[in-house]
């Protein structure tokens, strides 16, 4: 018998290319007012705090210590970080709150994905003694799983842009968003590659941001919010670390995921907002959630997704934030939210969000 | 093919940053490099913070205003260093201290020279010994050292 938790309040930094000017702390601090403001409540009526962050973006050692001046630790708090995107962080926000002693957790994500070169920064957590010495970047990795898809038959070149020309729309709405535009997908295929298959605009592009939930539990988050995004199943599964020992134009990690999270037991789905950063992997995504299936009328990503706004370590938390904020402002019932880290979707966290009124 | 064991391989990893000090650490950066120190007081607990950060570490807050600090101050601990680190010439042993400044609420860490490292006391006044001004930048390495405000008997 699991507790009921529910995200309470979701707020975010708009994502720049670089912010130059502010250090992580300064970045973070407005974004945690803003989610604490959301709902009255004070650092002092916080339970457990978790972040969601990588030195290795910041290239400083501990850096996530220095980010609780964001918080302010004293009088002495309860604390945790993950070496891993915030939604990871909100996962174990989740089982804190399972044990019942608190009832509210704060949730945050931070980082610079323009402090140094992300594709090459992101080869470090490859396996260290034989892959991660030829420095293989990000994009090809990608672009090796891109070519898996293509070639499997179950997607063109035009499906990758068609993913392409829907996140940037619907980050036209999205006044967080880092990309948006109106490209017509034939002129996206006339782009040149950068990586052959994928074109610069199949890539998620590199942007700095900070975001925050609330999570509450019970009659908390009764109290807090008037219509809570209760967490009705969350559940994260690994792949093997070796590339070549994988299925890599499949992703059975989220299948399973979404499986124990209760994806597929419940009612329609109003809302999946996927931590997808190649546009493929918003179809090997699709495949795997089962949101094609019966046509069903769900929204995929209407904030843009990862194609419109990608900063590290905090991206799979925000798609977390957006499914919540659609369930809180009653435009959604029940939203996936998804969540992804290492390369080419090797871990995949799922979380199903609802609405109980009525 | 030897059977032996593989003992060890090299891979070397350099990764370049872009630092970002931000708001706060950059005007504390260009204020030093006019010769002057800037502290921010928090405006919750009304603690001084130098070098400041941005933020109060206790209150979680902004800090937004900026206090402007004595170069002397008082020594709060210390200790006698008798190994030399890269790049540093320095005579041993070297005294490297933790020093509050007049006005400051919490310490920064220096070096204290132009006395016998065995004179050093906690609580010592110590004033900065700064290095000619044409030789400044953005950065504490302008402060030389810091010595005692009272000749030493």
């Amino acid at each position: 018998m699991t507790r009921d938790v529910a995200v309470v309040a979701f707020a975010q930094a708009p994502v720049i290319r670089r912010e130059e000017r502010r250090n992580e702390v300064e970045m973070l601090m407005p974004v945690v007012r803003a989610a604490l403001d959301a709902v009255g409540l004070t650092k002092r009526d916080i339970g457990f705090f978790v972040s969601g962050s990588s030195d290795y973006l910041s290239g400083a050692p501990f850096a996530f210590v220095h980010a609780l001046d964001a918080i302010g630790a004293w009088p002495p708090i309860q604390e945790s970080h993950v070496e891993m995107d915030g939604a990871w962080a909100l996962y174990e926000a989740w089982v804190r709150l399972q044990h019942g002693d608190v009832d509210t957790a704060l949730v945050y994500a931070f980082g610079k994905s323009s402090s140094g070169r992300l594709r090459e920064l992101l080869a470090l957590q490859l396996d260290p003694y034989v892959l991660a010495p030829l420095w293989p970047d990000t994009v090809s990795l990608a672009a090796l799983q891109a070519r898996l898809l293509l070639e499997s038959g179950r997607a063109t070149e035009a499906d990758l842009a068609e993913v392409v020309c829907r996140s940037r729309r619907a980050a036209l709405g999205n006044p967080d968003a880092q990309l948006r535009g109106a490209a017509a997908v034939e002129a996206l295929l006339a782009e040149p590659y950068l990586v052959s298959p994928l074109r610069r605009h199949d890539c998620a592009p590199i942007g700095d941001g900070a975001a925050v939930a609330v999570l509450a539990a019970g009659d908390r988050a009764r109290a807090l919010c008037e219509r809570p995004a209760w967490i009705a199943g969350i559940d994260h599964r690994i792949e093997a670390h070796a590339l070549g020992a994988r299925e890599l134009a499949a992703s059975p990690s989220a299948a399973l995921a979404a499986e124990r999270a209760g994806v597929f037991d419940g009612g329609p789905l109003d809302v999946a907002e996927l931590h997808a950063p190649f546009s493929h992997q918003e179809l090997i995504l699709r495949e795997a959630l089962r949101l094609d299936a019966g046509g069903a009328g769900v929204a995929v990503n209407p904030s843009g997704g990862a194609l419109a706004a990608n900063p590290v370590m905090v991206a799979g938390l925000a798609r977390i934030g957006e499914a919540a904020r659609r369930v809180m402002d009653g435009s959604a019932r029940r939203a996936l939210a998804h969540a992804t880290s290492g390369p080419c979707l090797q871990q995949n966290l799922v979380c199903v969000l609802e609405s109980r009124d009525g | 093919m030897s059977d032996e064991p593989v003992r060890s391989i090299r891979t070397p990893v350099a990764l370049d940053y872009r630092y970002t000090p931000g708001l706060a650490a950059s005007r504390f950066l260009r204020a030093v490099a006019d010769g002057r120190l800037i502290g921010q007081r928090c405006p919750a607990c009304g603690r001084v913070y130098i070098p400041p950060r941005g933020s109060c570490p206790t209150d979680g807050v902004p800090t937004e205003e900026e206090v402007e600090l004595a170069d002397t101050g008082v020594i709060t601990t210390f200790c006698v260093v008798n190994v030399p680190f890269a790049g540093h010439a320095i005579e041993m042993p070297y005294v490297a201290a933790s020093i509050v400044l007049d006005g400051a609420d919490i310490s920064f860490q220096h070096l204290v020279q132009g006395v016998p490292a065995d004179r050093v006391r906690i609580g010592m006044r110590v004033r900065a010994v700064w290095r000619p001004r044409e030789e400044w930048g953005p950065t504490l390495e302008n402060i030389r050292h810091f010595e005692p405000v009272e000749a030493q008997p």
